[in-house]
């Protein structure tokens, strides 16, 4: 039962923020172009693309929605499924491999109980990998939400974290 | 007027902030107040100083002394010490400083020390401040343009001076834009690309960062020299500073009239507009960045035709790398012969490297075109670190080459590189010590591309999977010999056969992983 009030509660935050929505694509408007900028905004909102967004950007662009589901597919940026409310991003670029990246990664995947691309069951975390983040005189670096992290220990990971709620 | 004795920089890019540099900043100033020396010691933001990896990083002038992994604790005894007392706290003095300067051989063989170009203002200037920029000498060249130059003059001078795009290729920059001038149409734009996300590469962003308003005037008279009124900077989406700084730049730079309508009161007009990019590195390729500009998935595009003739929305459009473009206010200020004095007669210039891995000090360097890799290593980075020896270098991040020792002393410019099947590409120069696990970087940068392949052609589709396949199974040493032969096979089909240059650059670092570090890998398979 309490799954499915957690639930409701998650819809109706949504439901409330599709006004806005409207109001910060207007913009936009008609200009198919700017599909790519309008899909940020959506996904700075929500924190993903629910699929009502996706339709309503479709509609005040004037841009197919399969048009609009073939772009979000195609850029890591953009993702379908809700996420946590806090992005974990390790970098795996050249840099960051050559110094351990892949250790934190193993770590924090260990620590969550998540695996890449996943989300953590209270929807606290979601992990990812990036390919180079320009943080390379940092290596191994990851992100947490906007905040770069570099060199990286993985005894360290729990620390870092503990910060997010 | 009161008269101001030391000015401290504090570097503020993506990398100081994370270190806590605004804490360290407001610190440094409340103490200087409690002190009353806030009127003789000013604390001045500025872009990177091409230092990474320590920290919060400030430098005291007149004396030049950096200082590295500064907290919030040290400042009290900071101030007290070298601001107050005058004795510079050794503790935590940053003794092998980068250069910041270019190192150029003269005719004799003597080395002498001169001003950057690229980075002349990063870690000088504050980037958020555009009068500091035009104080620095900024927006003379538009000036000089506008009023002294027709667009024809204009692309003389950038031929004359042998400029070549810095995104990689290399392509001449005045030649490109002599197409440019030369393909008619009443509608032509520029475009900034500043989607770098070459691995091992931060070279654009810290430019953007230390110094965006160069950008600006590079994109403003190439704008003029091609006849085009809009630019657009398409920049990573994962450049959160960059893009705040430029969009500040922009702005500013509205308010001031350099940008819109009858600029500096001329008849030319010009705005400039930034695009985010959203995570995909083949839109670093010129025709899947214009296709993401116009809102669709990066595929590239057929070529030809070039951008240059159709590009963004079908009309003509120059496409420049940040660091080409930054590189052009200064050929204009102080003339193409200038700009020739540095460099080689091949390739002149100057080339920003980031320069990474097992190095003493990693960083963001400016070196002549033609400085040899020992010299970037040894004189610029500080040598090899913790006393171990060399191994290699992946030059150009992943879509670039490894070499072995016997290329420490090949001059590195775009030129003679490539007579060693080698490339420059964006810059990055990743070190690495006797340790390093050669196949394991191998398989890194192979990964990296059957991750980022974006699956439009099926040799570049499957070749990358098949690549990281084998890679893996060498890593394991469950390989077989031939897969040797087959790593050449599939990159060699992906070199002829791939639509764009994702898949057609793999050879290169498979080809030079298995030309100077063979013995590893065979030492894997059976």
């Amino acid at each position: 039962m309490e799954l499915e009030h957690q639930c409701q509660c998650a819809q109706i935050d949504e439901e409330e923020l599709y006004p806005k929505l409207i109001e910060m694509i207007e913009q936009h408007k008609g200009k198919p172009t700017e599909l790519i900028m309008a899909l940020h905004k959506a996904q700075n909102l929500f924190g993903y693309l629910p699929k009502k967004a996706q339709e309503i950007i479709s509609e005040r662009l004037n841009v197919p929605i399969s048009t609009v589901c073939g772009v979000i597919s195609f850029y890591s940026f953009f993702s379908t499924v809700p996420k946590g409310r806090h992005s974990i991003k390790v970098c795996l670029g050249t840099a960051c491999y050559v110094r351990g990246s892949q250790q934190t990664l193993e770590r924090i995947e260990k620590e969550l109980d998540i695996k890449v691309g996943g989300t953590t069951e209270d929807r606290r975390f979601s992990l990812d990998v990036v390919r180079c983040i320009g943080a390379c005189g940092l290596a191994p670096a990851m992100l947490v939400d906007n905040d770069v992290y570099g060199r990286v220990k993985s005894t360290k990971i729990m620390d870092i974290l503990k910060k997010y709620e | 007027m009161n008269i101001v004795r030391n000015h401290i920089l504090i570097s503020i890019d993506a990398g100081t902030i994370m270190a806590g540099a605004r804490a360290v900043e407001d610190a440094l100033v409340k103490e200087l107040i409690k002190y009353g020396l806030d009127k003789e010691v000013s604390v001045l933001e500025t872009g990177s100083l091409g230092i990474t990896g320590r920290g919060v990083v400030l430098v005291v002038y007149p004396e030049g002394i950096y200082y590295a992994n500064v907290i919030v604790k040290d400042v009290p005894e900071l101030v007290e010490e070298h601001l107050l007392k005058g004795r510079p706290l050794k503790r935590l003095i940053l003794t092998e400083a980068p250069k910041r300067t270019v190192i150029t051989k003269e005719k004799t063989g003597l080395l002498k020390e001169q001003p950057r170009i690229v980075l002349k203002n990063c870690g000088f200037i504050n980037p958020e401040n555009i009068d500091e920029y035009i104080a620095a000498g900024g927006y003379e060249a538009i000036a000089k343009v506008l009023h002294n130059m027709s667009p024809e003059d204009v692309v003389n001078e950038v031929k004359a001076s042998g400029l070549m795009g810095r995104g990689g290729a290399g392509f001449p920059t005045g030649l490109k834009w002599e197409f440019a001038i030369k393909t008619p149409g009443d509608e032509k734009f520029v475009i900034c690309n500043a989607d770098e996300g070459e691995p091992g590469t931060f070279k654009d962003r810290l430019i953007l960062e230390g110094d965006p308003h160069k950008l600006i005037e590079g994109m403003l008279i190439a704008g003029y020299a091609i006849k085009a009124n809009t630019g657009f900077v398409y920049i990573r989406g994962e450049y959160g500073l960059s893009i705040e700084r430029i969009e500040k730049a922009i702005a500013d730079a509205r308010a001031y009239g350099l940008l819109g309508k009858n600029i500096l009161d001329s008849n030319f007009s010009f705005d400039i507009f930034v695009k985010k990019g959203a995570g995909a590195y083949v839109c670093g390729e010129e025709t899947a960045l214009i296709e993401s500009l116009e809102g669709k998935r990066g595929h590239p595009r057929n070529k030809p035709p070039f951008p240059i003739n159709a590009g963004l929305w079908g009309k003509p459009t120059l496409v420049n790398n940040v660091e080409t473009l930054a590189n052009i206010p200064e050929i204009i200020r102080n003339g193409a012969d200038w700009y020739r004095g540095y460099g080689t007669d091949k390739c002149p210039g100057t080339k920003v490297y980031t320069i990474l891995g097992h190095v003493q000090t990693p960083g963001l360097i400016e070196a002549e075109m033609g400085t040899t890799l020992k010299e970037i290593i040894f004189e610029y980075g500080g040598g090899i670190k913790d006393g171990k020896a060399f191994k290699g270098a992946l030059i150009g991040g992943a879509a670039g080459a490894f070499i072995g020792p016997e290329m420490l002393d090949v001059k590195m410019d775009f030129v003679n590189l490539r007579e060693y099947a080698a490339a420059l590409g964006s810059g990055a120069i990743l070190v690495m010590n006797e340790d390093t696990d050669m196949v394991d970087m191998l398989k890194s940068v192979l990964h990296f591309f059957k991750h980022e392949s974006c699956g439009h052609c099926v040799p570049c589709r499957l070749g990358t999977a098949r690549l990281v396949e084998i890679i893996d199974n060498i890593a394991l040493s469950r390989g077989k010999k031939e897969d040797i032969d087959n790593l050449f096979d599939i990159t060699n089909a992906m070199k002829a056969a791939s639509f764009c240059p994702l898949g057609q650059s793999v050879s290169l670092p498979v080809s030079s992983a298995l030309k100077y570090f063979r013995d590893e890998f065979m030492a894997r398979v059976f």
